[in-house]
């Protein structure tokens, strides 16, 4: 079973993530957490020090982290974006897609399960923080 | 209407293959329940008070006769040999095996439709005016917009885990007949003063326990910006919204909170963010999908004469069609309100004659409605007797377009596990009493509108009349509402008094309509006359 689905080549950090007031507050951290109701865009004029951004899912369906991955991502932030929590497998192709690159579930998933979920979709009808190529852009003679 | 190119029915496959294994993986005690529930909620599956319930979408209200009689193959071979309609355009069957719905999606998904963002927290279907292509009074065909904003909306990574649901509608007419400002976000398209073509946007709109009335939050947008626009909303709301406390995560409630003007600045901030990012789509996807919507070929110099030498045809004519743009057309309105019936219920084989109907005399189109009836949008007036003579044979020949006995209802508690109240009984004794069709034209449009509980899918908020079935006290009793309207003169019913017990509130249903038909002035519909003189003009007589 996976604990741990980490999609990226490089070295993981293993400085432990804090609150984001924490880091506010410290100038030498470089990983920190972000609650379901936290307010990711004060972040934005320190990304240039962050390596790692967690982003807590306290329930599945508390859809707030997805937001909040994607205007990292819409800000430049380059590094590591993992998703902790009640993560379902279900959820792990859209949180790619907003920008998510690793995932630390509550419960591990299946591998098998994880490969199906990540493969699900043949094409994807939008633009997000990824580089997949929408479907109106295909019909349009775009190439994915 | 459109048709789905490889990539469209690529997507739809993928889904069904994703619920056959999500299915699968609970079946096999992989997800527990609470894990299960969300997920097939977003295929439409409900776990309701007898059997799973199924809601089939029907993007913007549109069908071709081959899917309605796929409709009638699934309500045959899964259920129990009829489907209803809903008041979001959709049709939904209340008789469903856990274990068959993978394969009913398999069989929807053969004749190009789905259950996708049907319930759950998502973006639902996109409802639309369901005279759209054929109304004379509509500016072009909403929907065009709707198909496209369908697609943008589907499977929307970042809004695909939204605080609640989110429903949307698109019209192009100043007639409103989807009930616009009643939806979360609601798009009326428009032309400026330049002619360029644009769309007027509400939003903060709903019903349920806490109705609030969508706002302006754009006077025009021009129309190649529509998806950021959207996108800004529902960004907004996703990350603001409480996430505590289901009965308060409505984006209305969100407006409300902010006020109009902070959530409209929010609103037109991120806006400006998501134009930058360049997620809108171009207008040549627009207008490729616009193409599949071209006028079929009407014919010119048809007679507009009916022959109303049959009595009975040239009522139904009067109250069923509707004035058509092409000379020689009407717009047919099918009542699924027949007396003694279950509101917006059809049987399979109701199914087949209107597909058939829709094949030989409607190019090919049939249409569902928020009112929970059916529409064939372009008949040869030559036609009409000939349709109305099979409609009739049927049982589908009911007159009754928006009047007393035309009822929109949910199903209530003879089905949902939410209900309070029964409703469907409700709605069938008001048609009972109200039976005499001479009495029914003599009162002339009045919606009545019927729901088992406050989360108000039967629109009780938006009726001239509205019904309110509780629980108090461990009996059914139902509130009385006056005032309301889905339409353009859109309005929140106000609660009359104290509530009723099931006959009671027939009788004050009654009570309420004679005191109307004192007082009212030439021409003042119910509506019309309420507005003028205002619940104190009709409580003594409710309430003697």
């Amino acid at each position: 079973m996976l604990e741990l689905l980490r999609l990226r080549d490089d070295e993981p950090t293993d400085e432990p993530a804090v609150t984001l007031d924490s880091f506010l507050d410290q100038s030498n951290a470089a990983s920190v957490r972000i609650e379901a109701g936290d307010d990711v865009r004060l972040l934005f004029p320190v990304l240039d020090r962050v390596r790692l951004v967690e982003i807590d899912f306290p329930k599945f369906r508390d859809g707030r982290g997805f937001s909040s991955a994607r205007l990292l991502r819409e800000a430049g932030y380059k590094g590591e974006i993992k998703a902790t929590g009640d993560v379902l497998v279900d959820l792990i192709f859209f949180m790619r897609r907003c920008g998510f690159d690793s995932f630390a579930p509550d419960k591990p998933f299946d591998p098998e399960d994880a490969e199906a979920a990540l493969n699900r979709w043949p094409h994807v009808y939008q633009h997000a923080a990824d580089e997949w190529v929408p479907i109106w852009e295909l019909r349009h003679g775009g190439r994915s | 209407m459109y048709r789905y190119d490889q990539y469209d029915q690529a997507m739809v496959d993928a889904r069904v293959e994703e619920f056959r294994d999500q299915t699968r993986r609970r079946i096999e005690g992989k997800m527990t329940d609470d894990q299960f529930k969300p997920l097939r909620l977003k295929n439409g599956l409900y776990l309701q008070l007898h059997a799973y319930m199924l809601r089939v979408a029907v993007p913007y209200g549109t069908m071709n006769s081959k899917q309605m009689r796929k409709l009638a193959h699934i309500a045959r071979t899964y259920d129990r040999g009829y489907g209803h309609f809903t008041t979001r355009q959709n049709i939904q069957y209340h008789w469903i095996k856990l274990e068959e719905a993978p394969d009913i999606l398999a069989e929807l998904a053969t004749v190009q439709m789905h259950a996708i963002q049907t319930s759950g927290e998502s973006i639902r279907n996109i409802s639309a005016d369901h005279y759209a292509g054929a109304a004379a009074d509509e500016i072009m065909d909403p929907r065009p917009w709707a198909e496209t904003l369908r697609q943008m909306t589907t499977f929307h990574p970042e809004f695909s885990y939204l605080p609640r649901k989110f429903k949307f509608a698109v019209i192009a007419s100043e007639a409103d007949r989807a009930a616009l400002r009643w939806h979360d976000c609601a798009l009326r398209i428009v032309k400026n003063d330049a002619g360029e073509v644009g769309f007027e946007v509400f939003a903060g709109g709903g019903m349920g326990r806490t109705p609030f009335i969508a706002y302006r939050i754009r006077e025009f947008l021009p129309q190649e910006q529509i998806f950021s626009y959207i996108q800004a909303i529902l960004r907004v709301w996703n990350r603001h919204a409480r996430r505590d406390n289901i009965h308060k995560q409505r984006m209305k409630i969100l407006v409300h909170e902010l006020g109009e003007e902070e959530f409209t600045r929010q609103v037109e901030e991120e806006f400006q963010h998501f134009l930058t990012l360049k997620t809108d789509f171009p207008m040549a996807e627009y207008e490729r999908i616009a193409a599949y919507f071209a006028p079929p070929p009407f014919e010119t110099g048809l007679p507009e004469e009916i022959d109303r030498s049959d009595p009975d045809f040239a009522l139904w004519v009067d109250r069923q069609t509707a004035e058509h743009k092409a000379p020689g057309y009407s717009i047919v309105t099918i009542s699924l309100k027949p007396a003694g019936g279950i509101p917006g219920d059809i049987t399979a084989e109701q199914m087949d004659l209107v597909a058939d109907l829709a094949e030989r005399y409607s190019f090919d189109d049939v249409r569902s409605t928020h009112t929970q009836s059916l529409v064939l949008p372009h008949v040869r007036k030559v036609d009409l007797y000939e349709v109305w003579k099979a409609l009739d044979a049927a049982g589908l020949g009911t007159a009754n377009l928006d009047l007393v006995t035309d009822i929109i209802v949910c199903p209530g508690l003879d089905y949902c596990s939410l209900a309070n109240a029964r409703s469907i009984p409700v709605a069938q004794k008001i048609a009972d009493r109200f039976a005499d069709l001479d009495r029914q034209l003599d009162l002339g449009e009045l919606k009545i509108k019927i729901s088992g509980c406050i989360n108000a899918c039967g629109h009780h908020h938006a009726g001239h009349i509205g019904i309110l079935g509780v629980d108090r006290k461990g009996k059914e009793n139902y509130q009385l509402l006056l005032g309301g309207s889905g339409a353009e003169d859109t309005s929140q019913a106000k609660i009359t008094g104290p509530g009723f017990d099931e006959d009671g509130v027939v009788d004050a249903v009654e009570r309420a309509i004679e005191r109307y038909r004192e007082i009212r002035e030439p021409g003042e519909r119910f509506l019309d006359t309420y507005n003028r003189v205002g619940m104190e003009g009709f409580k003594e007589a409710i309430y003697a």
